[in-house]
C-alpha cells in the first residue's frame, strides 16, 4: 500500500473544486484512459486577471484525484503570470509530499495548467510538440528535458516517477539515459551565464526566436520578426494572424518575453514597435 | 471498524485449528527433528503427520512432498530441476497469465539463454490450445502452467495439458498455489510431475509451502544444504508452519464441499448484484471455468486504487489489477494478455472469498459498493461523456 500523507487522503477523501467551469477562459485535457490517468482542468479569470474559479475532473488514482484537487486550491486567486510558475514539486508540497513513484501525478497536474493557459493565451504548448521518446506513454523528447532540468532527476528511474517515461516495454531507456546526460551536461540557461556581451545577447534572441517562438507562432498563422536590442530591450514587430490579434500583448508578455528571460537573459523585456 | 476481508488469494487468515496446532512448537517441542534425542525426534513424527496430510489432500504419496518456504521457492525449484535434469534441452513453455513466480524466472532463464514460449490466452483468459500443442517441442524441458490464475480465479484443464507433455517426454509443472483447497485434486490420477502449493493461501502460516515431486521424476535440489527432506531441500525445518500446514490441508480437504457450495453462493450473490447494480460493468475470465472463491470486475471510466481506497473507508479488502496498485505504469499482464480494453483494466477489482465470509458481509458490500464507484465517476472525465454517448445512442433509436 502506498505511504501517502494525511493531506493526500483528505484531498482525495474531499476533493475540492471538482466538475466543469462554464464558459472556462482556459481549459485543458491531459493524459488519457490508456495511460492510467486523465485530468480536465477548467478556470474562469475575474476583472483583473485573476482566476476566480478553478474546476478539475479526473480518471485515476488517489494521489492524481489529491494532485488536481491541490491545484485547483492553489491557484484560485492567482493571475496568470503567477499560475504559470507554479510547478509539480509545488504541488507535491501542498499535499505534504508524494510517493516517489507517484510524482507523475503532479506532474499531470502542471502540464494541464500550462496547457490550459496555453489555451486562454491561444498559444501551443512548446512541451507538447517534439519528438515522441516513449511510445508507450507518449512522452515528448521537451516534456522530458524538462522535468529533468526542473527536478534535478538523475536516472531513468526517476524519469519514469515523474513522466511514465519508460514505464511500459522500456525500449526507451537508452534514449531517456541520453536526455539526462544531455541536461546536466548543459550549463544552466541564463541565471548560470556570464554576462553576454551585446552581440552575444542579439545572437541568442535570435536563435531563441527561430527555434522556440517563432515555430509555436506560425502554428497559428502569425510570426514575429527582431527589429532592435536596446539594452534589454527588446523591440519585435508582429506579422501575420499576430498582428491583428487582440490578445497579441498577452502572448509578447508570457510566452515571448518569458522564454527569452528563460533562455537568454532574465531582465529581458519584450516591447512591440510598428514596424 | 469491522474488516470483511474479500482478498483471500492474497493471503488468508490462518484458522484456529492451524495456529493451535502450531503454538506448541514454539515453546514445548522446539527441538530440532535431525536431532539424536528424544525430545527432538518426536518432533520429527509430527512433521511425518504433516506429510501425510499434505499429500492426503492432492492425493500424493507422503514421499512426493517436499516442504518449502513458499510458493515462488517450490516453482524456482520445481524448474531449476526440470533444467538440470534435462542438460540437453533448452526450451521452457509457459503462459502469459503466470505468477511472477514463474513470469520473472521465465525472464531470467530467457536472459541465461533458454528459449521461452509463453502461451497466449483469450478474451475470457483461456488457453489456446492448438498454440500449447505446437510450442511443445523436441527441445523443451519442462511445461509450466498454472492451475488457476490468481487475478480471474480462471481453472486451465492442466491435467489434459500434462497429458499432452507426456507423450512428448516432457516434464509438467503446475503452479497450484491458487487451485489446492479450492477443487478438489487427485495426483495419483494425473500426468502431472511437479506441483507447487502454498501455505498462506488455504489458512496455514506465511512462510511455508511444498513442493510435490513425482516419484521415479528425477530431481536436483535448488537449497544445497543438510539432509533435510532426503537431502532434497536443505535447512531446518519450519517446525510449526509445517505442522500448521498438514493441519490446513486436512482442514481444506473437509471444507472441499463447502467451498464450492456455499462459498461460491457468496461469491455468484456478491457478482450478480454488482454487474446489475453497477451500469458499465464486466466480469474477466471464463465464469464457465473458475475458481469457487474468485470474481474479478471491471468497472469503466475509473481506476482501481481509487476504488480500493474508498473501499477500505468501509473496512472492506480487496484487491485490484489497475496501474497504480500493481506498483507499475501497466495494469496487470493478467488483463492485457486477455485483451481487456483499458478502459475497463484500469478500473478491475478483485474479490477472493473464504470459508469465512458471511452472507452479511456481504450483503454490507453490495449496499456500499454502487455508491463507490458512482462517487468516483462524479469525477472522472471520461464518464459523462460515455453516458452521453449513450443517450444519445437511446434517443436515436428511439426517433
Amino acid at each position: 500500500m502506498w505511504e501517502y500523507s494525511e493531506k493526500v487522503l483528505e484531498h482525495f477523501l474531499h476533493p475540492h473544486n471538482v466538475g466543469e467551469v462554464e464558459q472556462p477562459d482556459g481549459m485543458a485535457l491531459v493524459g488519457n484512459i490508456a495511460c492510467g490517468d486523465a485530468l480536465k482542468l477548467t478556470f474562469k479569470l475575474d476583472e483583473n486577471g485573476r482566476i476566480k474559479e478553478a474546476r478539475f475532473k479526473t480518471f485515476g488514482c488517489a494521489s492524481a484525484i489529491a494532485s488536481a484537487s491541490a491545484l485547483t486550491e492553489m491557484i484560485k486567486g492567482m493571475t496568470v503570470a503567477e499560475a504559470e510558475k507554479v510547478t509539480n514539486q509545488d504541488i507535491a508540497d501542498y499535499l505534504g509530499g508524494l510517493p516517489k513513484e507517484k510524482m507523475h501525478c503532479s506532474v499531470m497536474g502542471r502540464e494541464a495548467l500550462e496547457k490550459a493557459i496555453a489555451h486562454y493565451k491561444g498559444v501551443p504548448v512548446a512541451e507538447a510538440e517534439g519528438k515522441i521518446i516513449c511510445e508507450c506513454f507518449g512522452v515528448t523528447e521537451p516534456e522530458i528535458e524538462r522535468v529533468v532540468r526542473e527536478n534535478g532527476l538523475q536516472t531513468v528511474e526517476e524519469v519514469t516517477n515523474y513522466t511514465k517515461a519508460g514505464g511500459g516495454c522500456g525500449g526507451c531507456h537508452e534514449a531517456i539515459q541520453e536526455i539526462i546526460d544531455r541536461v546536466h551536461a548543459q550549463p544552466k540557461p541564463a541565471a548560470a551565464r556570464p554576462k553576454l556581451t551585446n552581440i552575444q545577447k542579439i545572437k541568442m534572441i535570435e536563435d531563441t526566436l527561430e527555434r522556440e517562438i517563432r515555430p509555436a507562432l506560425r502554428q497559428d498563422g502569425g510570426d514575429i520578426e527582431l527589429i532592435d536590442v536596446v539594452g534589454n530591450k527588446v523591440l519585435v514587430a508582429t506579422r501575420g494572424a499576430c498582428a491583428s490579434c487582440v490578445a497579441v500583448h498577452l502572448t509578447l508578455k508570457d510566452f515571448v518575453e518569458a522564454k527569452l528571460r528563460e533562455l537568454v537573459w532574465p531582465e529581458l523585456e519584450v516591447e512591440e514597435v510598428s514596424q | 471498524m469491522t474488516t470483511i476481508y474479500l482478498d483471500n488469494n492474497a493471503t488468508t487468515q490462518v484458522a484456529p485449528e492451524v495456529l493451535e496446532a502450531m503454538l506448541p512448537y514454539f515453546h514445548d517441542f522446539y527441538g530440532n527433528p535431525s536431532s539424536m534425542h528424544t525430545f527432538g525426534g518426536q518432533v520429527g513424527r509430527q512433521i511425518r503427520k504433516a506429510r501425510e496430510q499434505v499429500a492426503g489432500l492432492i492425493g500424493a504419496r507422503d514421499d512426493e512432498i517436499i516442504f518449502t518456504s513458499c510458493g515462488t521457492e517450490s516453482d524456482n525449484t520445481a524448474i531449476r530441476s526440470a533444467l538440470a535434469t534435462n542438460p540437453g534441452k533448452r526450451h521452457i513453455v509457459t503462459t502469459r497469465v503466470e505468477h511472477p513466480a514463474i513470469h520473472a524466472l521465465g525472464a531470467r532463464l530467457a536472459q541465461d539463454g533458454y528459449r521461452v514460449t509463453e502461451v497466449p490466452v483469450d478474451g475470457d483468459g483461456r488457453l489456446n490450445l492448438e498454440n500449447y500443442a505446437r510450442s511443445l517441442t523436441p527441445d523443451t524441458a519442462v511445461v509450466s502452467v498454472m492451475w488457476a490464475n490468481n487475478e480471474t480465479g480462471v481453472i486451465f484443464p492442466v491435467e489434459q495439458l500434462a497429458v499432452m507433455a507426456r507423450n512428448k517426454g516432457i516434464l509438467f509443472h503446475t503452479d497450484a498455489v491458487q487451485t489446492v483447497g479450492k477443487i478438489p485434486i487427485d495426483l495419483s490420477q494425473s500426468a502431472i510431475d511437479l506441483l507447487s502449493l502454498s501455505g498462506h493461501k488455504l489458512h496455514a502460516a506465511k512462510g511455508v509451502g511444498a513442493l510435490y515431486v513425482r516419484k521415479g521424476t528425477r530431481f536436483s535440489p535448488f537449497l544445497i544444504g543438510g539432509h533435510q527432506e532426503k537431502g532434497r531441500r536443505g535447512g531446518t525445518e519450519n517446525v510449526p508452519s509445517i505442522i500448521g500446514l498438514g493441519v490446513a490441508c486436512e482442514l481444506a480437504g473437509a471444507n472441499l464441499e463447502k467451498e464450492n457450495t456455499a462459498v461460491k453462493f457468496l461469491r455468484d450473490k456478491l457478482e450478480t448484484a454488482l454487474l446489475e447494480k453497477v451500469p458499465d460493468s464486466r466480469v474477466n475470465g471464463d465464469r464457465h471455468s473458475r475458481l469457487p472463491n474468485t470474481s474479478n470486475l471491471s468497472f469503466a471510466y475509473v481506476e482501481g486504487e481509487a476504488i480500493l481506497l474508498l473501499l477500505n473507508e468501509f473496512g472492506i479488502c480487496a484487491s485490484s489489477g489497475s496501474a497504480c496498485t500493481s506498483g507499475s505504469l501497466q495494469p496487470s499482464h493478467v488483463l492485457r494478455a486477455m485483451g481487456v480494453p483499458f478502459t475497463m483494466a484500469h478500473g478491475s477489482i478483485r474479490f477472493s472469498l473464504s470459508i469465512y465470509n458471511t452472507k452479511a458481509e456481504i450483503d454490507f458490500v453490495i449496499e456500499k459498493f454502487p455508491a463507490v464507484i458512482e462517487r468516483l465517476r462524479a469525477l472522472s472525465p471520461y464518464w459523462e461523456e460515455a453516458a452521453a454517448a449513450v443517450c444519445a445512442t437511446r434517443d436515436f433509436e428511439g426517433a
